[in-house]
């Protein structure tokens, strides 16, 4: 662990970060605006390249830990008024119970079964939410009388160093013994548990971490929109993207599924004047990286550094 | 609304006796047409492990094809279907040969991660169908023109032919595949490869020359259950993602790769959302079938027929 700190890696990181937490002295609060979703997307895909990238779950339903999440804090301030910090905490805290039930099927089934019972989770969750409309806003979305500030600059600066903060722990964790035997019992339970190591307990515990970092970040972006919609945090569609950023930026590699994500996002925007072809564009540069650089961007760069 | 199990048997309407042939008729057609959607799904699993999520895709594609040919060029509802079918073998093709077949002789991505791969390159492959159909064709529902129009009255309940002719063509085409699997060279051939590819190869046949009929095969289902559903429901770029979604969830519950597994469940989840939606409301239409896939898979993870 201590040797990452003098790694080439490190370093372009920690430049990153500085010349990122300059940015709100001199670019638009527009900007500011789209990074600072982006570098929750990014958290998103951090915590779902743990599940999959080193415990091996295929979770089609990112936005099931991240959905419950955002909606338990979101109806805890707009129905029952609490306070904006409690609210956060305790929709992460949900979210950790969300993340124990989909663990539940995963101790039992893999690959694609698993898949789908996150893909249910997700569309259980949907239909929940339209159902309780009373509680949920349904359709329409939860509109959230609070915010954290309406400063874009500090907003910003919020996501920023919540990103950098969960991009620090995640990739610990990733790099630690832990996530070694997570790497492993991922790859070959039975060996991993021949081993003498409890694959259970490793595999609750990333569920945990996981469901715990997105269902946060959930919870600090419905504070930014102002708003809680099945289409942003919800839908099928915004798990995709999640995924597709963790593809993109690079499996198995944590900060690579952050820069994917904000690839993403970033890219979407740029692609803005293209119109409906918007979205076509992205899965299309999206399945041309899958099929010719399988290793997403942080994937091939390290490749290329290990090869020098 | 009124249950009928509510009633006692012997006070048991006209009414609410017509509805049970109502709710008999209707999920019959549903049913069935779920039953052609997902076979060619479950076939392609079963012969080459690929779980293709440009499914939903390539059967709105086939319809909004029909929908263009027989309402913009007025080539009649005949010609406009074999174009629709038509359009679907197509796509079938390019999904195998763009994104399927160059992940699965990818040598970069290890062979125990070409799962993941070919479920995000077949879902990206799909979201850009879905796109373009957009693009072009714009989002709102079309429904292609019906083959036979008028009503007939089938146990005193009013029904569309339509939904009779959808019915008849998903049984006749099932029963053809069945034909072609258990009583052709090729079909023996497909079924095969779907129990052991390796003893296929060493019996001389090339397993790609397999790959390509069974897609063919697929595309040709995919197609015509995209245009009967385009002619019964109505389709729009939007369902896209409900389609594949019900494809992969009967799939699963019909245990992968078995073909009688999947036409067991496809009648089980018809009549089941066929059922609520009647009996309670069409706006948990879906919960139960979610609910039941749910169960199923802690009792019994691989499906009602699954061989694993």
């Amino acid at each position: 662990m201590a040797s990452f700190f003098t790694t080439r890696l490190f370093f372009i990181s920690l430049a990153l970060v500085v010349i990122a937490s300059t940015l709100p002295l001199y670019v638009s609060g527009y900007v500011l605006g789209l990074l600072t979703v982006a570098f929750y997307f990014g958290v998103f895909a951090m915590a779902w390249d743990l599940l999959f990238g080193f415990a091996g779950e295929v979770n089609f339903g990112p936005t099931f830990l991240i959905g419950v999440g955002a909606y338990t804090a979101g109806i805890l301030n707009a129905q029952f008024g609490w306070s904006v910090y409690l609210c956060i905490v305790l929709g992460a805290l949900a979210s950790v119970v969300a993340g124990l039930v989909l663990a539940l099927p995963a101790l039992r089934v893999r690959g694609p079964y698993f898949g789908l019972t996150t893909l249910v989770a997700v569309l259980m969750l949907q239909n929940f939410i339209v159902v309780f409309a009373d509680l949920t806003g349904g359709e329409i979305g939860l509109t959230i009388p609070d915010v954290i500030s309406i400063d874009a600059g500090v907003n910003y600066w919020i996501a920023l160093g919540f990103m950098t903060i969960s991009a620090a722990i995640l990739y610990g964790l990733s790099q630690s013994p832990v996530g070694l035997v997570l790497q492993a019992s991922g790859q070959d339970p039975v060996q991993a548990g021949a081993l003498g190591f409890n694959i259970v307990k490793h595999k609750l515990a990333a569920f945990i971490v996981s469901a715990f970092f997105s269902g946060l970040s959930g919870a600090l972006l419905v504070f930014y929109f102002g708003t809680a919609s099945v289409g942003t945090v919800v839908d099928v569609a915004v798990g995709v993207n999640v995924i597709v950023s963790a593809v993109l930026g690079g499996r198995r590699t944590v900060l690579g599924a952050a820069l994917g994500a904000i690839f993403l996002i970033v890219a979407g925007e740029f692609l803005r004047p293209t119109g409906e072809l918007a979205t076509f564009i992205v899965s299309a540069v999206a399945l041309l990286v899958v099929l010719f650089f399988p290793g997403g961007f942080l994937g091939a760069a390290l490749s290329r550094e290990a090869r020098s | 609304m009124r249950r009928t199990q509510n009633l006692p048997p012997a006070r048991l309407s006209g009414q609410s006796e017509m509805r049970a042939f109502q709710i008999l008729i209707d999920g019959f057609a549903i049913s069935a047409l779920y039953a052609l959607g997902a076979t060619g799904f479950t076939l392609i699993f079963g012969v080459s492990g690929v779980l293709n999520l440009s499914h939903g895709a390539i059967m709105v594609a086939a319809a909004v094809a029909a929908w263009a040919a027989a309402s913009i060029f007025n080539v009649g509802t005949y010609a406009g279907a074999l174009i629709g079918v038509a359009v679907a073998l197509l796509a079938a093709f390019a999904t195998y040969f763009a994104v399927v077949k160059p992940i699965q002789d990818s040598r970069r991505i290890p062979n125990e991660e070409k799962e993941i791969f070919v479920l995000t390159g077949t879902l990206l492959w799909g979201i850009m169908i879905q796109e373009l159909i957009a693009y072009f064709f714009t989002n709102n529902a079309k429904t292609v023109l019906p083959i036979v129009e008028g009503v007939v009255d089938v146990l005193g309940v009013r029904t569309p032919k339509n939904e009779i002719f959808t019915a008849i063509v998903c049984c006749l085409v099932i029963a053809l595949l069945w034909l072609l699997v258990n009583r052709t060279r090729t079909g023996k051939a497909v079924l095969a490869a779907s129990m052991n590819p390796r003893g296929v190869t060493l019996l001389g046949l090339e397993l790609t020359n397999i790959y390509i009929v069974v897609w063919a095969i697929y595309g040709i289902l995919a197609g015509i259950a995209g245009v009967l559903l385009g002619m019964f429901l109505g389709v729009s770029s939007y369902s896209v993602g409900p389609l594949t979604a019900s494809a992969f969830s009967i799939v699963v519950l019909g245990g992968l790769g078995s073909v009688s597994g999947s036409l067991i469940a496809a009648f089980v989840v018809g009549y089941l959302e066929t059922l609520t939606a009647y009996l309670v409301s069409p706006a948990y239409r879906t919960i139960p079938a979610l609910l039941l896939l749910v169960f199923v898979m802690y009792i019994r993870p691989q499906g009602l027929l699954g061989r694993r």
